[in-house]
């Protein structure tokens, strides 16, 4: 088969982009659709014929530009121009922008002074931080290119990494180069991925797997959604490079059957991909065959672990199994296999292109790189946003998330989901890294942060992640099980003001138990809601707790 | 087992056979590996449950005992054993939609509707239930009905959604 | 072998041995409540947790493996705390009913709350109502007590391939249930028990008969007759202190005398018959070259399980009844009109090693050859241990006693039955002299009798060598049944001539039936009891059984005769059942 020629595909593409005048970024994510940017789509696309523009203006439908409570969201950039961000659209304002931004800043753009002001309420700058103080590796495409689109990707620099590794690298010089960077699994457990590929590597088989983890089970968390969406190729070629590294014999993407739209595209970029022989059989020329599949999960906040997701994938219930046997060994069918996050492997193909010095030139430490969050809760700015390691909590919240939505106090941060902790307000100089967090009690997760405020109540957060745990535990090991439903009987309780002191102790002597018994990282963790609202809003326990609020019900009394 | 009763099995069976989706659902997947929550993907979303008499072909051509089949059915939420309401309600409870009122949301639609959470309406014509974040925490709180979504919801919408709906399948014959 | 020390003490042992079984070298004994020595470890109950010096979480002792220069601690303060709440947790899902329940006394989960103290606590029960599922009248499945250790549907999918159990649903709503919301008797369920044996609690046990057998006994119109299968004799004292395979047909026959029994037969006088018959069908076969092979139908679980699922076998299956069935059509025939008791008013009981027995004596309508139900009832060891303290018998300071006659005496050969390759030794000791008259030198084949799933052996049987295999436990069954179909499909020479299949690993000394904790050690040593009876025993031919001779000479005249048939023989019906 011929080799593509990706830099013939990168020329034509650039020339295609520069014989337009302008270019209109509609975001075109889950939650953008949500919000209804279809409609503003269409209206865009009948101002454009109207005024004659449709030969000069080009509309390109992206994956995630991050400001999802602010959709339907529209980049306009017109070349020579500094580009403007237009948020919460309609098809009203649609034809409005046409006519009176793009109309004249196209067709007269030496006499165009401007976007009209009542256009730039409906604006938001790009200067302010929520942009300015991110950094993206991971979303660096997503919001600038067609995700069903692989020549638009090839444009942006996408498969160099792949063609590089499979042309002129050695596994071993990939694993290196992964090493080198520092990179850790992003799906939670924060395992070094060079490590993870080296000891697959190592492992004989006739036949070897490598598994791309897509079942994004946090709930109020969308990292791997919008990536999958926006940016469907960068998670391919991270995952032929992987597969490349550890000597897989096949591959599979576990997704969220609840992503049917991040289904639909990465299904797409798979049949795009295999079309120009990027994988499939004889790559690139080259002798080596790798080919991708797709299978669904289907609501099982557990089958993010990954010996769950191996049973799943097989057709069986998703119950975690005990490790040793570790996957690297015994996975899939019972053959090596190695198991990555989404997140981590669309870091990937930056890493082979820049090298790992310069990822690990990024972060702390400890934690390498730049890591996404879907920021969310009683926040300005709600959405995706990628920040470098080490960044503050706060700098996260208050200059990229632009404060509370409410104008109320901070309380705390959430992160980790229904596995992490919560960070109160006072303690949120802390940088964002793996083993800063898990200090205090929470975890990084997979990218879940949630922003509560003084009107969030502690005790009913804890019971909130505790309902979640007991309805996904998976029901096979006694202390998940029971002892989840257990603790949710006590939060209940100390939520209705029936609890005294011997409860509380119960509390913590069942999660503590819960967290050394249970099998998998999902009971193992589920008692962390628990134990750092515990540890940080003991206060807000003790005022349920029956005597004080008998005491709190006299002293009302007394008071009249 | 009675002989009649695995006469009755085998019938149900066979009838399954002769229905083309599941025909073609079993056909794309069977040689494939990993197929079986594939195909009752592919028989969920066309019948909006899983039939006995479908899992009990499944289990004969793909070769997987039914006791599987009926594990993974009974462990994965995303799979139904009984046909649903013809409108399909699913509230989103994840972490943002909670923060942000969801439980006001799922208990205004089991008022609107008349359907227990988890269940649907005598009549069929609603199922409700709630799901674990759709990913659109960005819209909390959110809801999403035969795949349309509603986001940034006040409990007054829901009277307006439900309506909407009622009136979709009003002119619809049965 | 690989050193570690367990609180201090060193061991040594292969690679890959799990801390669970380290421990046992070092005289620690680590708590568990789903671990069972015949199954992979599930790591479900959380109670076998123990600390390993370096490793950040507790680990489970029962899947983890001893790493070389591993320092594991099973005791101190925090362990024994964090298995106490664990325990306590699992009995908040337990109903409080140890009083009321069967496995009272013998319950592990019982014996472990006891170990550990839990007097008393605040979590409140959280038990589902459940209704119990009698359906199969052979054993009673009670989800409301399952703690969901696994092992019942480990036992029912792997170690015996019927699929009848699955875990279904999940979280705390996960249930052990057939496929679906249906009854285990809608299931494939094959009644073989192996699931009750090894229950760890009161969730699933055998469909308890006592009081009918009481209520016969009681009723002064009834001539009460009872048979013991071989397995029986070899366990039964391990309620009373004995080691298991101590031989206690005596006091056995004594106890249910005691307990109000007019007539005490043996059910291995009915294997002394079935062999006569079925090494006739076995020689028939070779000399016509037709039909083989043979397959043996002794047991009934087995029978269920081809009826349902190898039913293109059924030619293959000898047509002969179980011990128990021949014995249970001899009482209502041959002993009734001896005496001139009417068969209406004779009362038959088994006392069965075995749950699916309880279906066998209803599975066909040659069950009913005398023209009554053939046995009225069939109960296990568990039912008989229980009856004989309810009858307040020191069954151990009991003298020993005889069988009555004429259905009580039985050779060697027959109480070699309850154990995996007895039938088929038996029927060798006796093929010879039905095709030569005289006997052959075919005695003990020690190579049948271990414990592999599958034996083959090439035996001279006058002068032909004939191939023979034996397989126990179901799982191994299937790949013998395939062999078998392949050849003849291919219209090859069959692997074997004779195949004998025992459902339960170990065959009958590892019934459904018997006592709770069975092992690999155990069923051996219960064999090891058999085997010596056998060699203590006046005849070790089915053949040269004065009693059977007899009975042949006055009654029944030839193996395989008219009469032969019509008591001693049954025939076999697909079943077809949902696909495992």
């Amino acid at each position: 088969m011929p080799k593509v020629d990706l830099k013939e595909i990168r020329e034509r593409e650039h020339a295609k982009q520069q014989a337009f005048k302008a270019r209109l970024f509609v975001c075109a994510s889950t939650g953008c659709i949500a919000s209804g940017c279809k409609a503003v789509m269409t209206a865009v696309t009948a101002g454009l014929k109207a005024h004659g523009l449709d030969k000069d203006v080009q509309i390109v439908p992206t994956g995630c530009m991050g400001l999802c409570s602010h959709g339907p969201l529209i980049r306009v950039e017109v070349q020579g121009q500094a580009p403007v961000l237009y948020t919460e659209m309609d098809d009203m304002l649609a034809r409005l922008m046409v006519a009176e931004h793009l109309e004249p800043a196209v067709k007269r753009s030496e006499s165009f002074t401007g976007v009209p002001d009542f256009l730039m309420n409906h604006t938001l700058s790009l200067d302010t931080p929520f942009f300015t103080d991110q950094v993206k590796v991971v979303l660096a495409n997503s919001g600038h290119i067609v995700p069903e689109s692989i020549d638009d990707y090839i444009a942006d620099g996408g498969y160099t990494a792949w063609e590089k590794v499979v042309t002129t690298m050695t596994p071993q010089d990939v694993i290196k180069e992964i090493l080198d960077s520092g990179l850790r699994g992003r799906g939670g457990g924060g395992f070094p991925t060079g490590r993870k590929w080296e000891l697959t590597s190592k492992i004989e088989g006739d036949e070897k797997f490598i598994i791309c983890n897509g079942d994004e089970g946090d709930p109020g968390a969308y990292m791997d959604r919008s990536i999958l969406e926006g940016n469907p190729h960068a998670v391919i070629e991270g995952m032929l490079i992987a597969g490349y590294a550890t000597g897989a014999t096949s591959g599979w993407f576990y997704v969220r059957a609840e992503y049917p739209l991040a289904v639909e595209r990465l299904d797409k970029a798979l049949k795009a991909a295999r079309r120009y022989n990027l994988l499939g059989k004889d790559i690139m020329g080259t002798g080596r065959d790798l080919d991708l599949e797709i299978r669904l999960g289907a609501g099982a906040f557990v089958c993010g672990e990954e010996t769950a997701l191996i049973a799943s994938i097989e057709g069986k219930r998703g119950s975690p199994t005990p490790r040793p046997p570790y996957p690297s060994v015994k996975g899939l069918w019972g053959k090596p296999s190695c198991v990555n996050n989404v997140e981590t492997l669309a870091n990937v193909p930056t890493i082979i292109n820049r090298g790992g010095a310069w990822f690990a030139s990024m972060g702390t430490e400890s934690s390498k790189g730049t890591k996404v969050f879907a920021l969310t809760g009683k926040v300005n700015h709600s959405g995706l946003i990628e920040v470098p390691m080490g960044i503050s909590l706060k700098r996260i919240v208050e200059s990229i998330g632009g404060g509370t939505s409410t104008g109320k106090r901070v309380k705390a941060v959430q992160t980790g989901g229904p596995s992490g902790g919560v960070i109160p307000e006072r303690e949120m100089d802390l940088p964002v890294c793996y083993d800063e967090l898990k200090k205090i009690g929470s975890i990084m997760g997979s990218g879940g942060m949630i922003v509560m405020d003084e009107d969030d109540d502690m005790v009913d957060i804890a019971k909130f992640y505790l309902g979640f745990t007991v309805d996904e535990s998976c029901g096979k090991c006694a202390p998940c099980r029971i002892g989840g439903k257990q603790l949710l009987l006590l939060l209940e309780k100390i939520a209705d003001g029936r609890a005294d002191e011997q409860d509380l102790d119960d509390l913590r002597r069942l999660a503590v138990s819960m967290k050394k018994a249970s099998l998998c990282g999902l009971g193992q963790t589920a008692p962390n809601p628990v134990l750092s609202t515990l540890q940080f809003f003991m206060d807000e326990y003790q005022a349920r707790l029956v005597k004080n609020k008998n005491n709190a019900e006299k002293a009302e009394e007394a008071a009249k | 087992m009675s002989p009649s009763a695995s006469v009755r099995i085998n019938r149900e069976a066979d009838k399954a056979g002769t229905e083309p989706d599941v025909v073609a659902a079993v056909r794309k997947w069977k040689s494939k590996r990993g197929s079986l929550i594939m195909v009752l993907h592919e028989i969920q979303n066309a019948r909006g449950y899983v039939p006995r008499d479908v899992a009990l072909y499944l289990s004969r051509e793909l070769d997987v005992p039914l006791a599987r089949i009926y594990e993974a059915l009974t462990f994965y939420h995303y799979f139904k054993l009984e046909p649903p309401g013809k409108a399909v309600i699913s509230v989103c409870t994840g972490t943002a939609c909670y923060l942000k009122g969801s439980q006001a949301l799922v208990d205004e639609f089991a008022c609107e509707t008349g359907a227990p959470v988890g269940g649907s309406t005598e009549d069929k014509l609603f199922h409700l239930q709630c799901v674990r974040c759709v990913g659109c925490c960005g819209l909390a709180p959110v809801a999403i009905v035969n795949g349309k979504t509603y986001g940034k919801l006040t409990p007054p919408d829901v009277k307006k959604i439900v309506h909407e709906w009622r009136e979709h399948f009003a002119g619809q014959p049965e | 072998m690989i050193t570690a020390t367990i609180n201090g003490i060193e061991v040594k042992v292969e690679p890959g041995t799990s801390i669970y079984k380290a421990a046992h070298q070092a005289q620690v004994r680590i708590p568990t409540l789903c671990y069972h020595p015949d199954l992979a470890p599930t790591a479900a109950c959380g109670i076998c947790v123990v600390k390993v010096k370096g490793a950040p979480n507790m680990v489970r002792a029962c899947t983890t493996p001893v790493a070389q220069g591993m320092e594991i601690y099973t005791q101190d303060a925090e362990i024994v705390q964090v298995r106490r709440t664990v325990l306590e947790m699992i009995l908040s899902n337990h109903p409080n009913e140890c009083l009321t329940c069967l496995r009272s006394g013998e319950c592990e989960l019982q014996e472990l709350a006891e170990d550990f103290g839990i007097y008393n606590s605040n979590l409140p029960k959280i038990v589902k109502d459940r209704p119990k599922d009698t359906s199969t009248k052979s054993i009673v499945l009670d989800s409301r007590k399952c703690i969901r250790c696994g092992r019942c549907t480990q036992v029912c999918q792997d170690m015996q391939n019927v699929w009848a159990l699955s875990i279904e649903h999940r979280g705390l709503d996960a249930v052990i249930a057939p496929a679906g919301d249906i009854e285990l008797a809608e299931s494939p369920c094959v009644r073989c028990g192996q699931c009750s044996a090894h229950c760890p609690v009161g969730a699933i046990y055998e469909y308890n008969q006592t009081d009918e057998v009481w209520n016969a006994l009681m009723d002064p119109e009834m001539h009460c007759i009872v048979q013991i299968a071989p397995a029986v004799r070899v366990s039964i004292g391990e309620s009373y202190g004995f080691k298991p395979g101590t031989n206690l047909t005596g006091k056995l026959y004594a106890a249910l005398r005691r307990m109000g029994f007019d007539q005490v037969f043996d059910t291995n006088f009915g294997a002394d018959v079935t062999i006569m018959e079925e090494a006739s069908e076995l020689v028939d076969r070779l000399k016509a070259g037709k039909s083989l092979p043979l397959i043996t139908t002794c047991c009934p679980a087995w029978v269920d399980f081809m009826e349902k699922f190898d039913s293109d076998m059924i030619e293959h299956f000898s047509s002969c009844k179980s011990p128990q069935a021949i014995v249970g059509a001899l009482s209502k025939s041959y002993y009734a009109e001896k005496t001139g008791i009417p068969a209406d008013k004779i009362f038959m009981v088994s006392i069965m090693p075995c749950t699916a027995k309880k279906f066998e004596i209803v599975r066909a309508k040659e069950m009913f050859s005398s023209g009554h139900q053939d046995i009225d009832v069939s109960i296990t060891t568990r039912e008989l241990a229980r009856m004989i303290n309810q009858a307040g018998i020191e069954f151990a300071s009991l003298p020993d006693e005889q069988a009555d006659s004429p259905l009580g005496r039985y050779t060697g050969a027959a109480t070699i039955f309850g154990e995996t390759g007895g039938v088929m030794e038996a029927a060798l000791r006796t093929a010879n002299y039905l095709i030569t008259g005289e006997n052959g030198d075919a005695m003990e084949f020690e190579e049948i009798h271990t414990l592999d799933g599958i034996k083959e052996l090439t035996v001279d049987v006058a002068g032909i060598p004939l191939r023979i295999a034996v397989a126990h436990g179901l799982r191994h069954v299937e790949k013998v049944v395939d062999k078998v179909r392949e050849a003849l499909e291919k219209g090859e020479e069959v692997p074997w001539h004779f195949i004998e299949v025992m459902a339960c690993p170990g065959g009958c000394v590892g019934g459904g039936g018997q006592f709770w904790g069975v092992n690999d050690g155990i069923r051996k040593l219960r064999a090891k009891g058999l085997e010596s009876d056998d060699r203590g025993s006046e005849f070790r031919r089915s053949h040269e059984n004065p009693d059977v001779k007899k009975l042949y000479d006055d009654y029944i005249g030839e193996p395989l005769s008219e009469k032969a048939h019509k008591l001693f023989h049954t025939h076999y019906t697909p079943r077809s059942q949902y696909r495992r």
